[in-house]
């Protein structure tokens, strides 16, 4: 049995990827290059690290507004998260996620998923569902 | 999610397919929160710099905008945070025609869709603030702040695409500060002091959000024994949402929903208070302390400045000359910058080699190119939430009062 993992009812498709996980926030405006595709805030958990086809789980959305348009800028140029997984979102990542029709899920019942899921974990993504399934691993 | 008959006709797509793309962003970001129906919005406010609009962003406005007239057109007032350019100044920030193009485009996109170009966070101060209780749709964190917790307004912070949505649908989905339960105090600080201008209003701002830093935490703040100022509340509340990404707080016997302590919690017991003392308001500001550094440009931004923090700048610089090697920007609103223009101000600005900008915000204005166009690195600003997003891009940032910010200017290092 693999392992599943319960969460509210999300946004956007159901995705399968690898998890690029930090017990840290997320601002598209202020941590990204978005031209390179990698985080370039100093500070960062994941400075350095591409976040291209990755899914990203990590705490909550910081920053301001921009986030809800950049998404979908993301997607368009082809650097883009596959998904993103947070503890809890906040308004404009949700807006964003809806507008750019990006996979993204939060309050999970077992607690924040930056603890329940590791970085190289393969993971399925059901927004509709509000279930995250580590293919990886067993129950 | 509940929706009425003519909620249902904009979904089918019976008045258009801007209203039905509308309608379905919002019951997507409705259904995440829970949200049991739409409430109707007074006005939009829309933020769509181009360098968060993207190449994809303006692409999908001139979209929308190439609709018939009666799709397309908003149905409530509709209005703009700040522009990425000023077509008046850009030459002189060294910001690039290609960015210019960008703008233009995208403020005929806009036109198109009948919504007001107001380009400014200060709405609030200078356009028509909202009554308490009006439920709103605002796209700025420092309106948001502003307009729910000094006007007792309700309004969720709402990126730029939901901004326009609720605009073409007159609605948004009830979540988050449009229902009450949410609006209730849930953390205490108690002031032992008041802050002495507007950079260390900001600073407490900064404080109570790092302390509270998260977008769902209501701080409630006591210890005021006068009320502050609109412009003192503008940079504590922007620095707030800026550093915590709160949207709304109270201060019993000065903010309409809370006449007392005990209304700011609803009732309940309030929690321990966390007290802040004027050295916490020291310690803040040494974290952006650079004295006697080289200043390559002092801005006064973040928030626009009010007519009063204009003339403030006006009269602590006329009659004086800025160091060859340091900019100074001062951003406004357009109608303030009319004003200013008619009173002498922007002359007096001018005339000793600043630079008054209408219309935008300087972050939200390549400010990356512009720092590697014009060599900057240290920037100087009273604004503490300007020094908490501009290290993003590529600056060395330092807090300062403004009459140090404009002795700084004028020495070329930060006094």
């Amino acid at each position: 049995m693999v392992v599943v993992l319960k969460c509210h009812r999300g946004i956007g498709p159901t995705v399968e990827g690898a998890a690029l996980v930090a017990a840290d926030n997320f601002s598209t405006r202020y941590d990204l290059d978005r031209s390179k595709g990698i985080f370039c805030r100093p500070g960062h958990s994941l400075y350095g690290q591409s976040y291209h086809d990755k899914i990203l789980v990590l705490v909550t959305a910081k920053g301001g507004v921009a986030s809800a348009w950049m998404l979908n800028e993301m997607k368009a140029s082809g650097l883009v998260p596959k998904a993103i997984v947070f503890d809890r979102s906040n308004p404009i990542l949700a807006q964003g996620a809806a507008f750019a029709d990006l996979a993204l899920v939060d309050r999970f019942e077992a607690g924040c998923p930056t603890t329940l899921i590791a970085t190289g974990d393969r993971l399925r993504i059901e927004p509709d569902r509000g279930l995250v399934t580590i293919l990886n691993r067993s129950a | 999610m509940q929706l009425n008959d003519e909620e249902q006709a904009m979904l089918a797509g019976e008045l258009g397919s801007a209203r039905q793309w509308a309608i379905k962003h919002q019951l997507a970001v409705g259904r995440f929160f829970d949200a049991p129906d739409l409430v109707r919005v007074g006005q939009a406010h829309i933020m769509a710099d181009t360098e968060s609009l993207g190449w994809a962003g303006i692409a999908w406005l001139e979209a929308l905008a190439a609709l018939p007239k009666a799709e397309r057109r908003v149905s409530i007032p509709t209005i703009t945070d700040p522009r990425g350019l000023d077509f008046a100044s850009y030459r002189r920030l060294k910001q690039t025609e290609a960015m210019a193009d960008l703008e233009a485009r995208t403020i005929r996109a806009f036109e198109a869709l009948g919504v007001l170009m107001t380009n400014t966070c200060i709405n609030y101060q200078t356009v028509l603030p909202p009554v308490r209780g009006e439920h709103m749709a605002y796209g700025d964190t420092g309106v948001v702040i502003y307009c729910n917790s000094v006007l007792g307004a309700r309004s969720n912070f709402e990126g730029g695409p939901s901004a326009l949505a609720a605009g073409l649908t007159a609605r948004t989905p009830r979540y988050g500060y449009h229902v009450d339960v949410n609006r209730v105090g849930s953390k205490h600080f108690e002031l032992r002091c008041r802050p002495r201008d507007l950079s260390e209003w900001g600073a407490l701002g900064g404080i109570v959000g790092r302390a509270s830093n998260s977008y769902w935490e209501v701080p409630v703040l006591t210890g005021l024994t006068t009320p502050p100022s609109s412009d003192e509340l503008k940079h504590f509340g922007a620095a707030l949402a800026s550093f915590g990404s709160v949207a709304l707080y109270h201060i019993p016997g000065v903010t309409p929903e809370a006449a007392t302590l005990t209304a700011a919690f609803a009732g309940r017991r309030p929690p321990p208070a966390i007290a802040l003392e004027a050295g916490d308001l020291a310690g803040f500001c040494a974290e952006y302390a650079a004295t006697g550094d080289k200043v390559d440009v002092v801005v006064f931004a973040a928030p626009q400045l009010s007519l009063l923090e204009m003339e403030k700048v006006a009269s602590l610089i006329a009659g004086r000359r800025l160091n060859a090697d340091t900019t100074l920007i001062v951003a406004t609103s357009p109608e303030i910058k009319f004003a200013a223009d008619r009173m002498g101000l922007t002359h007096a600005i001018e005339e000793a080699g600043g630079i008054v900008a209408a219309g935008v915000c300087f972050y939200q204005s390549y400010a990356r190119e512009m720092a590697e166009a014009n060599g900057w690195q240290r920037l100087l600003t009273n604004s503490a939430k300007l020094v908490n997003i501009i290290a993003g891009y590529g600056y060395r940032p330092a807090l300062a009062s403004m009459e140090r910010c404009i002795d700084s200017a004028v020495a070329g290092r930060i006094v």
